[in-house]
């Protein structure tokens, strides 16, 4: 296992020293470096041989501050769900080094990982599967008190009802099972259940996507007063890109259990380098009729390929527009042999590309004047 | 029964679909009118509970034998529907008017051949061989841009991706050449990338086959992409209809300026915060008296005498635009002055 200053990364040349580098900061409240997750794929009955793996997780590096928020985007499959369920410890890393506060926590045992669980809480996709429904509230929200012995019967009660205050639910409603509540609200129980230790790190598994649009954004904002409040740092995993947009600090786009681009949420938006980003930018929606009349559009063809058994090279080469319409035979080579690293190619901005596009016009252009309404 | 003046399409008056249940009659749709015409797409805007899958499965006769009480009038191309015989419900599905699903996995059946699922849907209705249908299954596997369509025809609906799942769906539902396609949130389950193919494909296909075709969805995004005229269900009622610029450039009802304020956008660099509708979804069993918006409404003090408590306001066109009805009680110059000065801004 190497230490959290191993320099284990390539930087590219020229690259501003005082930029922050994501890959490399040893005072991150969470460094995660070259995590992977493969599930083996088994074959045979009595004497089962491994024949291959799924490669969910091929990679991941990327670091994160105290009360910063880490946005973790991609289709149906890239491994983002994975890499979120790494980090708290949910599925033990193939290979790779986690520190959280300074301590590789990758091969914590379980009871290792008890005294770091109250720092690390997740909150998740499916408020209706995440919650026992034969528990009342107060029991699936004292419950982190109970296993980390850190209150007294009485004083769990107490807390239990500051925190459903806190999270915008009726106190009184302690008592009550969870199929009482509607979609949102199992969602704040599920939030008091998370920040209940008062922890300082949150891995959010797509926290908003079952809710409609107007309970959603009534979570979002909870979501951005609790980690004012606490200094909560947050692992934002969601497919929804302008959420994403809106809560995230930084992003880091992921194709095939792979980082493609990370960088701020501004850059990202405004001027990104990765095709991939582009393209995935490029197909959201926006309500706005008339701008989406004359949206730019990055159609990609075709289906992710199968993380058993990655394209060779640049994982995204199958489908690049890129590589299928600008660049030449012996560019294309290099994107089917070489794989590309994770690199700085601006200051603050990596992309994992061998030729990211660099158009810096972009961020002032048009966007500036829409910014301003 | 007879037909309403109006020439469109298919045109629906005053629909309503209650459900008896223990707890109290739910009224999922109460008094739902519109018109689409062949050539225009129709969204359906809404939050989850608020009615519009109920009106589509309406309109396919998906509730016969159900306990529903559905009554109003439903008009397809001079056929009344709501009062027709199951049997001419099944000769009219897939042939005139079809749906593609949000789920394509649990819509499709998983132990046949998704070849053999486009032809049985094209054999019912058309009395051909068994040749002359697989051709035409092909033909339109090939057209929804599935590659090897005569390989593809004999796999399994697991064998196909999400996107691809989607486009044989979409395949099944055309092969008869509906002239109504209703599509409840079509794209729902797939990726954003996947998502712009489909909604691609809808288009062209409408364009060539010049179909109507009523989107089901809660996204406003995808609303604003693909569709002309928009309706916006709460609570089971339209409280405002208008082409996809008034509903999006002059919104006149506090529940679309909320839907508006509502939604993070990726166009724009960030708002300090979202604006949230405050509240719940109203329960439909006790829906609130006056105007269904009025608990979660912010704007009840523009209104003299607590009409929206008390008085259940008119769908009425805004005066502005023959197309652009809303459902509130502020009085109309009062509702354009606060969009203009308070929300617009702000979003």
């Amino acid at each position: 296992m190497s230490t959290p200053s191993s320099p284990s990364f390539a930087k590219a040349e020229g690259a501003n020293d005082a930029a922050y580098n994501p890959l490399d900061e040893t005072d991150a409240l969470l460094q995660v470096k070259n995590v992977t997750k493969h599930f083996p794929i088994k074959q045979g009955i009595l004497f089962q041989r491994q024949v291959g793996a799924v490669r969910a997780v091929d990679g991941v590096s990327f670091s994160l501050r105290a009360g910063e928020t880490l946005g973790l985007v991609g289709e149906s499959g890239c491994g983002k769900s994975t890499t979120g369920r790494v980090i708290t410890k949910l599925l033990d890393p193939t290979s790779g080094d986690i520190f959280f506060n300074g301590r590789n926590i990758a091969d914590y045992s379980r009871h290792q990982m008890q005294g770091v669980r109250r720092d690390i809480q997740m909150i998740f996709q499916d408020p209706y599967s995440s919650l026992n429904p034969r528990h009342t509230i107060g029991t699936i929200v004292g419950a982190p008190f109970r296993i980390q012995g850190a209150k007294t019967e009485r004083g769990i009660k107490a807390e239990v009802q500051d925190l459903m205050a806190r999270v915008g639910l009726n106190p009184e409603h302690y008592n009550r099972y969870p199929h009482e509540f509607s979609g949102g609200q199992r969602q704040r129980i599920g939030i008091a259940r998370a920040i209940a230790l008062r922890p300082k790190l949150i891995v959010c598994d797509e926290p908003v996507s079952a809710l409609d649009v107007s309970i959603q954004a009534q979570v979002v904002n909870l979501l951005e007063d609790l980690q004012t409040e606490f200094n909560l740092a947050y692992v934002f995993v969601a497919h929804d890109l302008s959420v994403v947009r809106h809560i995230a600090d930084r992003v880091a786009v992921m194709y095939l259990g792979k980082i493609m681009e990370l960088t701020d949420r501004n850059t990202l938006y405004e001027s990104p380098m990765h095709p991939y980003t582009h393209s995935l930018m490029s197909a959201v929606p926006v309500p706005d009729p008339r701008k989406e009349a004359k949206r730019e559009r990055i159609l990609l063809t075709g289906d992710l390929p199968s993380p058993i058994n990655p394209p060779s090279g640049c994982v995204f080469h199958t489908r690049c527009p890129k590589y299928r319409s600008v660049l030449s035979e012996a560019d294309q080579q290099r994107c089917r042999g070489e794989v590309p690293l994770l690199e700085i190619k601006r200051p603050g901005q990596l992309a994992a590309c061998h030729f990211p596009e660099v158009r810096a016009d972009i961020a002032s252009g048009e966007d500036a004047g829409v910014t301003g309404r | 029964m007879t037909k309403p003046e109006t020439d469109a399409f298919l045109s629906v008056r005053d629909l309503r679909v209650h459900f008896p249940t223990a707890d109290g009659l739910v009224k999922s749709v109460d008094g739902l009118s519109f018109d689409v015409n062949r050539g225009e797409i129709l969204g359906i805007v809404g939050e989850s509970g608020s009615g519009k899958s109920v009106t589509s499965q309406a309109i396919l006769g998906l509730h016969k034998g159900s306990r529903a009480r559905i009554t109003g009038e439903i008009w397809l191309d001079g056929t009344e529907l709501v009062g027709a015989s199951e049997e001419k419900m099944r000769s009219l599905r897939g042939d005139k008017m079809a749906m593609i699903f949000q789920d394509p996995l649990s819509s499709m059946h998983p132990f046949y051949r998704v070849g053999d699922q486009i032809t049985e849907a094209y054999q019912v209705h058309n009395k051909v061989s068994k040749s002359v249908a697989k051709k035409r299954a092909i033909e339109m596997l090939d057209r929804v841009g599935i590659p090897n369509p005569d390989k593809r025809f004999d796999e399994y609906p697991h064998q196909f991706s999400g996107g691809m799942r989607q486009r044989a769906m979409i395949a099944m539902a055309l092969v008869c050449d509906p002239k109504l396609l209703i599509a409840d949130e079509p794209t729902t389950a797939l990726d954003v990338t996947v998502q712009a193919q489909i909604l691609d494909l809808m288009r062209d296909l409408q364009r060539e086959f010049n179909s109507a075709i009523i989107l089901i969805t809660h996204d406003l995004g995808v609303v604003a992409e693909t569709c002309d005229k928009v309706v916006v269900m709460y609570g089971g009622q339209c409280v405002e209809t208008g082409t996809v610029d008034e509903i999006f450039y002059e919104p006149e009802m506090p529940y679309a300026w909320g839907l508006l304020g509502s939604m993070p956008r990726l166009d724009r660099t960030r708002q300090d915060r979202l604006k949230p509708i405050a509240g719940q979804p109203p329960s439909l069993i006790q829906v609130p008296k006056g105007c269904v918006f009025n608990p979660r409404c912010a704007y009840q003090d523009k209104v003299p005498d607590d009409m929206c408590r008390t008085q259940h306001p008119d769908l009425v066109p805004t005066g502005t635009s023959a197309s652009h009805a809303v459902r509130c009680h502020i009085h109309p110059e009062e509702r354009r002055r606060i969009w203009a000065d308070e929300i617009q801004p702000t979003l």
